[in-house]
């Protein structure tokens, strides 16, 4: 069903009796040409470019949970290209762009809101770091303005400009591309166009292992649901990376660590900028219900708990209501966490592993909502080809023995 | 708020420690390949479950300890001193 203005009035017509459900829910079948497993936003994707790009359709994703159910429908919704180095800034723009005509294209409205995306500095050295970074932008071909105090003040007069701010803010920089979108949408918009095209998805199958021949080549993989053969394999699981790599055999240079997040309750517009201070260690945007979302660094020791530890959430309150006073009086509705999958480099982990047929996509880390349609597209590509995208290629595991890491550390965000 | 047992001041509130990570890892000597190298700096087990880890108690006494602590619960199983070996029974965990 296409989804418009004339099918909503049909259905208000209907009494909106007449809609059916956005994807199937199949039985897996016993054997598929490739199975992708976990169904947030990057396998949902990878699948839907499998079958859009490369026209294989015999394709299951595997779901432990629901479809979105981890980070994808946890983070903050941030997407911006703002990286320092040149395969970053290409990897990141490829998926910024592929955003800026999803909705079209998954005839799903992923509600893209490219707002602007605002970097406090509160220091000089803030100030000397911002530069380098909007220059490294520029270099890169990505458009990036720099704000002086006057500047930052007038797009976000919520701030806290007074003489006496606890931290003063002495200017910013801005990615006017940058912005907010639909988490669910995004995860809902791959898996119901995926789903069109042949995709079948499963929910509530735990992958528990991989069979492999003798070779050492995966063969199949062993579910909750019983054995699927399929002799490519491509896993996006997120914080649970190197669980999958141990059933598999191998080791992952990943950490897993809790990043939480909270929403207020909603009230009526007053920030339309995504806000992050670093210095003070919170971002904040406000969702089209109104809601401020506020997000800030990890729970620095390894985790799989989902649930955020009350000592940050104590920090990152105290450092919105630092820059944004007038927020003291909101109630906090909600508060969460999901788990991400930390490399040492802050960037990612996409193409082959130890084992024959079977590709990884990992290492986002705190920051792979903004890259889902690049990482779905890329590992689509090296699943159908067996080789990998060229934006891909700088992103191999190999990295971490030859030892050329792109240290994106100072551009995830909240320092780590 | 989770609350860590320093050995030497007793259980104190989390955000008085520093986690140092993945505990019992010694470095390889300088003639190690490539790989072994990579392994040592950044391989990981990550498990899901009980992890060997060390801590400082940076904000209170500045000691470094060991603790067995399980990543889902987060339950501390065991403490013990940066130069001794975890617990047998928990050995098993390790890979
Ligand atoms: C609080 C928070 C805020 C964030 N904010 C931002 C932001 O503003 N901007 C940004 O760009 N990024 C942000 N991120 C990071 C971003 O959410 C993730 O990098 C991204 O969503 C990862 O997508 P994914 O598809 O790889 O993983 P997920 O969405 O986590 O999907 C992985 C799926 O694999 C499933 N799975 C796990 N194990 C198995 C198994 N054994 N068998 C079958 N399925 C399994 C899981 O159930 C899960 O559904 C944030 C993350 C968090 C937690
Ligand atoms: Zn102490």
């Amino acid at each position: 069903m296409r989804y418009s203005a004339l099918a909503l009035v049909r259905g208000a017509l209907a009494a909106h009796r007449n809609w059916t459900p956005a994807w199937r829910s199949p039985e897996p079948k016993r054997a598929y040409d490739i199975v992708i497993v976990g169904a947030g936003g990057h396998g949902l994707a990878a699948a839907y470019y499998l079958a859009r790009n490369h026209g294989i359709r015999n394709v299951a994703v595997l779901e432990r949970g629901w479809l979105g159910g981890g980070n994808t429908g946890r983070n903050t919704t941030v997407v911006r290209s703002n990286y320092l180095y040149p395969e970053s800034a290409r990897l990141y723009d490829f998926a910024l762009k592929l955003y800026e005509g999803l909705s079209r294209e998954l005839n799903f409205n992923i509600m893209l809101s490219q707002r602007g995306h605002i970097m406090l500095a509160h220091s000089r050295h803030d100030l000397e770091s911002i530069a380098r970074w909007a220059n490294a932008m520029h270099m890169n071909g990505i458009q990036a303005e720099l704000l002086n105090r006057e500047q930052v003040g007038e797009l976000i007069p919520a701030l806290d400009m007074s003489p006496q701010a606890r931290y003063p803010v002495l200017g910013g920089f801005m990615q006017r591309r940058g912005g907010t979108a639909r988490h669910d949408a995004v995860a809902w918009g791959y898996a119901r166009a995926a789903d069109a095209l042949g995709v079948d998805i499963i929910q509530n199958c735990e992958v528990t292992g991989f069979a492999k021949a003798a070779s050492g080549a995966v063969t199949g993989i062993e579910t909750s649901l019983g054995r699927i053969q399929a002799t490519r394999v491509g896993i996006a699981v997120a914080g649970h990376s190197s669980v999958l790599a141990r059933l598999a055999g191998f080791q992952l240079p990943v950490t897993s660590y809790a990043l939480q997040a909270m929403v207020t309750e909603p009230v009526k517009p007053a920030l339309d900028k995504v806000v992050i201070s670093p210095g003070t260690g919170a971002y904040v945007s406000q969702s089209d219900k109104g809601e401020m979302v506020i997000g800030g660094g990890l729970d620095l020791f390894p985790s799989y708990a989902q649930r955020g530890s009350f000592a940050v959430l104590q920090s990152v309150v105290a450092a919105t209501l630092a820059i944004f006073p007038s927020f003291s009086r909101l109630r906090l509705m909600r508060q969460w966490a999901g788990i991400v999958d930390v490399v040492h480099d802050s960037s990612p982990i996409l193409g082959p592993t130890p084992v024959p047929g079977l590709y990884i996509n990992c290492g986002w880390g705190t920051g792979g909502f903004k890259a889902i349609p690049a990482g779905g597209w890329l590992l689509a590509h090296v699943l159908a080809t067996g080789r990998n995208h060229e934006l891909a290629e700088p992103f191999q595991l190999e990295r971490f023995v030859s030892g050329r890491l792109i240290d994106e550390a100072a551009a995830s965000g909240i320092a780590h | 708020m989770m609350q860590l047992p320093c050995p030497l001041c007793g259980p104190r509130d989390e955000w008085e420690f520093a986690c140092g990570g993945t505990t019992h890892i010694s470095r390889p000597d300088l003639q190690a390949s490539d790989a072994a190298w990579g392994e040592y700096l950044f391989f990981r087990d990550n498990p899901r479950g009980v992890h060997l880890e060390r801590w400082r108690h940076t904000f209170g006494c500045g000691n470094w300890f060991n603790i067995a602590r399980h990543t889902v619960t987060h339950e501390v199983l065991a403490v013990y001193g940066m130069g001794e070996p975890p617990p047998a029974h928990l050995r098993s965990e390790r890979s």
